[in-house]
């Protein structure tokens, strides 16, 4: 594997860790572990969504 | 089931270091003495902008190599295999185990914003080295060690909120006085941050229009993301950047049609504008507006950090001011009023020592830790990242010309507002400037004028287009302009939003402890209410620093760069009172230094921003003096009228006696914190509220490059989780 390859590698898994979206991939993954049948994309990404709503998450000066 | 769980990194504590690691930091250390050694003799002659960079960059590295391991291990004690809250209480939500360097990037998005890059150019009016020395070893010993420390010490307790910690580590006094000197320092943070974006936009219609295209883009943003393509959130925010880029160079074309005219919008209007806009952001979902425009702020925010390192390597400036001015000195700076001390401490909050990020260490971070020793990387090197920031502005406002770095940032009131009037003020604070320079240097990032643009986001603006232009070449002055104006204003419009949504959420909060149903955040009467009253409290600030014939900038950044610092005031109180309670008096020494100086510079400003005689500096004395001049009957400049003289007494007033409660309420903490103090130094500790060890299970690095021993520690866990699992 070059190092060029590598790199873009690492920064593809930074990118989706960082905005969240490798968390769909563990909930399949979870689920596909437990036999369970995954929501749809579009329900589980709301359900996140709604959460965000009364998350204190603040932003600094 | 694998249970070990400490991995020792070589050299870390215990060990020796190895030759060519000894090599390597005498290397380091000898950069960073060459480097200050330049800046301590050069007197007079042409110096490099590099060597301010190149001291920073060597000195925060030997401080994360050495001061913040000091602290991490002998003065914590950070233990990694003691299960962190986020592995006790993972639930996928708010407690989440996260990567180390996901979680620095989260981190460092949520602490960044404008403050360290307006601080620094303002205190540039006293030359380079007060700001570069205090910006360098402000993070080291004082901002770094508060943001670490707090997020440890919130960490050893569930994330508990510096407000929550304040009240059970001190007292109900204590906690009282706390929780309203957070609420009511947040409201002029927020107004000073809205100050800043409204001067960088009036009579600016390629400003308005690429900022106000924001708006659309993030909505677009919103819904692409929620029903078009759920999730994608790269893809989208690609997108976004790209219209954002797109809007900026559309700007520069609206400027001669009839839209450029209704666009070119007064500080009155742009006020009103973003108060309905404040509003209306903070009560609409915040899948719509909010998230999609932190995605964006967050992109540029690094894009331009990177950008701005890069250029400043290419373009090699060279600073253009001195290394201290008079107005250091004699404290009649046309930019703020006041010496050196205690005014350079106070002017760079952000970047030094911002006591805002204890909020943001305590609460959302610390329940996302995988390793207690992750607090060293995370608080500490996230707080050394946005110091980088704060050089970084600091060296744009110092390479560009002295005369229309003044021009920009003296209030109207001093420069008369044409280019006439302000080159010859200038002329008189012993700076040459031609009035066509001036209007060529407008021109050429194609703005009306650039007289007293003040706040500071105009010259970051104008130095950043300097540099990038030299670095990366291709005239596009007035494309890096409004390019560094559009990341400055994205963030502190996220900030504007978020900050309008953590005072309604406080706000509920507290009034809900008398009547219940208020703290339901979903209920819309008591959310629209809260969003109001917070709404309508900035804008009122906001509103005082846009009318203010004194300039709002000169009048408000005092107070907003006080009240953070006595914000890290109260976060250092805790982190002393702990040390005390957990029996470490031995180690107090390293919060107690920074609380120690912190106390002095703050104290030291609000005594002379509250009793000052000296008109300039004295809030009061300013209202008496013109109080007086209205009941002779006088006009006193910069006020025009008498209308103007009421304003101006009314807003001294309002401001010196917020002045005077911020500090009350700082001094109420350190004086409950005392009396713990004492009692904890008598009985050598005290019991506190942090939560008992549990071992860890999760084996993860501790700095930001994993080791070889690290990595084969980890892939061995990761085995043997997944033998255990197939069991």
């Amino acid at each position: 594997m070059s190092a060029l390859v590598r790199a873009w590698r690492g920064v593809r898994w930074y990118v989706r860790e960082a905005t969240g979206e490798a968390r769909w991939d563990e909930y399949v993954e979870r689920c596909a572990r437990e036999g369970v049948e995954p929501m749809s994309r579009r329900a589980w990404e709301r359900h996140r969504a709604d959460r965000r709503e009364h998350d204190l998450r603040g932003r600094c000066c | 089931m694998a249970t070990t769980t400490s991995v020792r990194r070589p050299g870390g504590p215990g060990r020796r270091m190895t030759p060519a690691g000894i090599a390597i930091w005498t290397a380091i250390a000898l950069v960073g003495a060459v480097c200050w050694t330049v800046l301590a003799l050069s007197r007079g002659e042409e110096v490099s902008a590099l060597w301010i960079l190149f001291a920073a960059l060597a000195s925060y590295a030997i401080a994360y190599r050495f001061y913040a391991r000091f602290i991490a291990h002998r003065v914590l004690e950070v233990d990694d295999g003691r299960a962190t809250p986020a592995e006790r209480l993972e639930n996928g939500q708010d407690f989440d185990v996260t990567d180390r360097r996901v979680l620095f990037g989260h981190h460092f998005a949520a602490i960044a914003g404008a403050g360290p890059l307006v601080g620094p150019v303002l205190a540039a009016q006293m030359g380079y080295l007060p700001g570069t020395i205090w910006i360098i070893v402000g993070v080291i010993l004082a901002g770094a060690v508060q943001d670490m420390m707090v997020l440890f010490f919130s960490m050893r307790r569930d994330g508990r909120s510096l407000g929550q910690m304040v009240r059970e580590e001190i007292g109900a006094v204590g906690g009282v006085a706390a929780l309203i000197a957070v609420f009511a320092i947040m409201i002029i943070i927020l107004a000073v941050l809205a100050l800043v974006v409204v001067n960088a936009l009036a009579e600016s219609p390629w400003g308005v229009f690429s900022i106000g295209l924001t708006i659309p883009i993030a909505l677009f943003m919103g819904f692409y993301l929620r029903y078009l393509r759920p999730g994608r959130v790269s893809e989208t925010t690609a997108i976004g950047v790209g219209l954002l880029l797109v809007a900026i160079v559309l700007g520069g074309w609206i400027d001669d049609t009839g839209l450029g005219e209704t666009l070119t919008l007064s500080h009155e209007t742009l006020t009103i504008c973003l108060i309905v806009y404040g509003f209306v952001a903070s009560v609409l979902p915040v899948w719509m507006l909010l998230t999609p425009r932190d995605y964006l702020s967050t992109f540029m925010k690094i894009g331009v950090i990177v950008l701005l390192a890069v250029g400043l390597v290419l373009a090699r400036p060279a600073l253009q001011n001195e290394d201290v001015t008079s107005f250091a000195l004699d404290g009649d700076g046309p930019v703020f009023a006041g010496e050196l001390f205690p005014f350079v401490f106070i002017t760079i909050a952000c970047g030094a020592l911002s006591g805002f990020h204890a909020l943001i260490s305590s609460g959302t971070t610390p329940k996302m830790i995988a390793k207690e020793s992750h607090v060293r990387m995370i608080g500490y090197g996230g707080m050394l990242m946005e110091s980088f920031v704060a050089i970084g502005a600091l060296i744009a406002a110092c390479v560009i010309d002295q005369g229309l770095y003044f021009a920009m940032n003296s209030p109207a009131g001093a420069t008369g507002g044409t280019a006439e009037s302000a080159a010859e003020f200038v002329g008189t604070l012993g700076f040459t400037l031609s009035p066509d320079t001036l209007t060529q240097a407008a021109a050429a990032v194609q703005e009306p004028t650039l007289v007293s643009r003040t706040g500071g986001a105009p010259t970051l603006a104008v130095g950043i287009s300097q540099i990038f232009t030299d670095a990366f070449g291709g005239g596009l002055a007035a494309f890096w302009y409004h390019f560094a104006i559009m990341f400055e204003a994205l963030f502190i419009l996220t900030a504007v939003d978020a900050g309008t949504r953590v005072g309604r959420f406080m706000l509920q909060d507290t009034i809900g402890n008398v009547w219940p149903r208020y703290a339901d955040t979903s209920w819309r009467p008591a959310a629209w209410s809260a969003s109001a009253l917070v709404v309508a409290a900035w804008g009122y600030m906001l509103y005082v620093g846009v009318t203010d014939p004194l300039g709002g900038i000169n009048q408000l950044f005092p107070l907003f760069g006080i009240s953070n610092q006595l914000l890290a005031a109260i976060a250092l109180c805790l982190c002393v009172t702990l040390m005390l309670k957990h029996g470490k008096a031995r180690w107090v020494w390293v919060p107690l230094v920074p609380l120690v100086w912190d106390l002095i510079t703050t104290m030291t400003a609000s005594w002379q921003k509250v009793f000052s005689d000296n008109p300039a500096i004295g809030y009061f004395a300013q209202a008496d003096r013109y109080r007086d001049a209205r009941d002779a009957g006088e006009v006193l400049a910069p006020a025009t009228s008498a209308d103007q003289m009421d304003q101006v007494i009314t807003n001294s007033t309002v401001n010196g006696v917020l002045q005077l409660t911020f500090a009350v309420l700082v001094v109420v903490v350190v004086l409950n914190a005392a009396i713990v103090w004492v009692r904890a130094l008598r009985a050598g500790g005290l019991p506190t509220t942090e939560v008992p060890a549990v071992p860890s299970q999760i084996v993860a690095p501790a700095d930001f490059f994993a080791t070889a021993e690290e990595k084969a520690a980890v892939r061995a866990w990761e085995e043997s989780r997944l033998t255990g699992s197939a069991r």
